[in-house]
């Protein structure tokens, strides 16, 4: 798993991915700090991570949209399945390149909060439990790209399909919230990202809210290792 | 030592690979010929675990690829079709990439330096991949298939797009793997399998059309008794006289080279040199012989005598068992 960890990794960075992804990540991070933040001369940091959900819906998928897709289509694929590691090993190298270069980008919000700590007091529970909430969620995010990876071999497809897929997650409240009361309206609410994330952000701090994003991640990872299974054996 | 028993892979109702059962031996080096889709590169994929096998078993020195995939494939040193270079790193990172991910345990740097001095690409260890020459590319492909000195190699059409030098040096280079390692190479040009395998295996249509030594088969090909000679003079009246010599089973003029002069082909039963009486012939009418050769036989013309002469009539599931039971 190393292996494949290290060489996603380097991939990020030659291919420029990763530069991008940062810079544009951070670029968001920075506007929305200085918004609610500096101009609104607070300290509470949670209207800047409320923003980012949406900014995660439209990056992630550019972190996740090569994962498997340039394996198939320049056929490096065939030297990964032939060696011997395992399918999760492989599966998991990958998603956790992603969820590293990710976090990378998560790094940003705790210089904003010492800034903000020489001015004023910062509650570093609530920076922390933020920052924790939009980890999860990314991870949750990022196998959901790594699955879509996994289908196609066009990097193009594979970014729309993400971004129209993590827009779905998103979109959810608002179908849930024109539907009339009632049993979907009920699980569709049990399954929004986007409330859970929230609630997060507000300091509710919710142990099942947690174990939801990392079995959402880890239920996609199969996925995907299913997707090999299947491709072999077909 | 590699065992294959009864292999097969349909694609919906396609056979891909149609029932193959062979066995390498340790330090042999077997030679799959066939022409493009006749399933060699399905049976080195199924070899090697990349796709499972719809019926039959591989084993790999005892090891089942799909009962014990891990085990079996850290045997293995794959070279695919189109070899799976990452194109972003250096050639020296991605063997240092491959050999992690085989967990190689071998002194590192020294391991990759005989690798790299073995293939010749120590002089681009430090280039960009996608910045090589087709050469060099297939030669990393190599190089990443000999990371962790595995005792199987398996080697699909190793020297294509390689220049005559290159494809000289690969040769040598599989012959030397061949000594101390099981090598199983695919290749649609037969001089090269017969220069490099101790035995040979032609694949067609996902079937075997034949399986024997090289030196069997070569006999049994040999173009000793087909000739091409290029003759001045009338051509009906060559052919006439050609014709006439005795043992022969056709002649016929082919194309003009030069301005009235014609190339004619000749074949003759086998077992009968007919090189003498052409001679005489051409000498008796003063037609003066301009080359002579004798015709090398195409793969094709191998596999027209393979599939149907020498009794072993591909179509009829008879002769298939009975072809199945000569080789157990």
């Amino acid at each position: 798993m190393g292996a494949i960890f290290r060489r996603e990794i380097g991939a990020y960075f030659t291919s420029s991915i990763a530069y991008i992804f940062l810079a544009v990540f951070w670029a968001f991070f920075g506007y929305f700090f200085f918004e609610t933040c500096l101009v609104s001369a607070t300290t509470d940091m949670s209207g800047m991570f409320q923003s980012m959900f949406l900014i995660c819906v439209i990056l992630i998928p550019i972190l996740t949209m090569r994962l498997f897709s340039e394996e198939k289509k320049q056929k490096t694929e065939q030297g990964l399945l032939t060696a011997p590691v395992s399918l999760g090993e492989i599966v998991f190298g990958k998603f956790f390149a992603a969820l590293a270069l990710y976090t990378i980008g998560l790094v940003m919000p705790f210089f904003y909060a010492l800034i903000l700590s020489k001015y004023g007091v910062v509650e570093w529970g609530i920076v922390f439990s933020n920052f924790l909430a939009l980890f999860l969620m990314g991870a949750a995010f990022i196998s959901i790209g790594e699955l879509i990876s996994a289908l196609t071999e066009n990097q193009i497809a594979a970014a729309v399909m993400t971004f129209i897929s993590l827009m779905l997650l998103y979109l959810i409240d608002v179908i849930a919230s024109n539907l009339n009361e009632g049993i979907l309206q009920t699980v569709l609410n049990r399954l929004s990202f986007f409330r859970k994330y929230m609630a997060i952000t507000c300091g509710l701090f919710n142990v099942s809210t947690i174990i939801f994003y990392i079995s959402f991640a880890v239920v996609f990872n199969y996925l995907t290792i299913r997707v090999f299974e299947r491709r072999r054996w077909s | 030592m590699i065992e294959v028993r009864n292999l097969t892979k349909h694609y919906g109702d396609k056979h891909a690979v149609n029932d193959i059962s062979f066995t390498v031996e340790d330090g042999e080096i077997l030679g799959f010929l066939g022409p493009n889709g006749a399933g060699k590169s399905t049976t080195m994929n199924m070899l090697t675990g990349y796709i499972s096998s719809t019926s039959g078993q591989a084993l790999i020195n005892g090891v089942d690829i799909l009962e014990d995939p891990i085990k079996a494939k850290s045997y293995i040193g794959y070279l695919p079709e189109l070899p799976p270079l990452y194109m972003d790193m250096t050639v020296k990172g991605y063997l240092q990439y491959i050999y992690d991910l085989k967990k190689c345990k071998l002194p590192r740097r020294a391991h990759l330096n005989e690798v790299m001095t073995l293939t010749k690409i120590g002089d681009v260890q430090n280039r960009i991949i996608k910045h090589l020459s087709k050469g060099y590319k297939q030669r990393v492909g190599v190089a990443q298939a000999l990371i962790g000195n595995p005792p199987v190699l398996i080697l699909d059409e190793p020297t294509v797009g390689l220049d005559p030098q290159q494809i000289l040096d690969i040769r040598s280079l599989i012959k030397k793997l061949g000594k101390n390692h099981t090598v199983i190479l695919s290749s649609h040009i037969l001089s090269e399998i017969q220069a490099v395998c101790d035995r040979i295996i032609i694949i067609n249509h996902g079937i075997i059309a034949a399986h024997d030594t090289t030196e069997n088969l070569s006999r049994s090909i040999s173009a000793d008794h087909r000739l091409i000679a290029r003759i001045e003079g009338p051509r009906e009246e060559i052919i006439k006289a050609l014709r006439n010599i005795p043992g022969i089973k056709y002649c016929r003029a082919d194309m003009q080279r030069e301005p009235g002069i014609y190339e004619y082909e000749l074949e003759a039963e086998p077992g009968n040199d007919i090189r003498r009486d052409l001679f005489a012939i051409v000498r008796d009418n003063n037609w003066p012989l301009l080359a002579m050769r004798s015709a090398e036989m195409t793969l094709e013309d191998m596999f027209l005598k393979i599939t149907m002469g020498e009794g072993l009539v591909i179509e009829n599931p008879n002769d298939k068992a009975e072809q199945k039971g000569e080789q157990a």
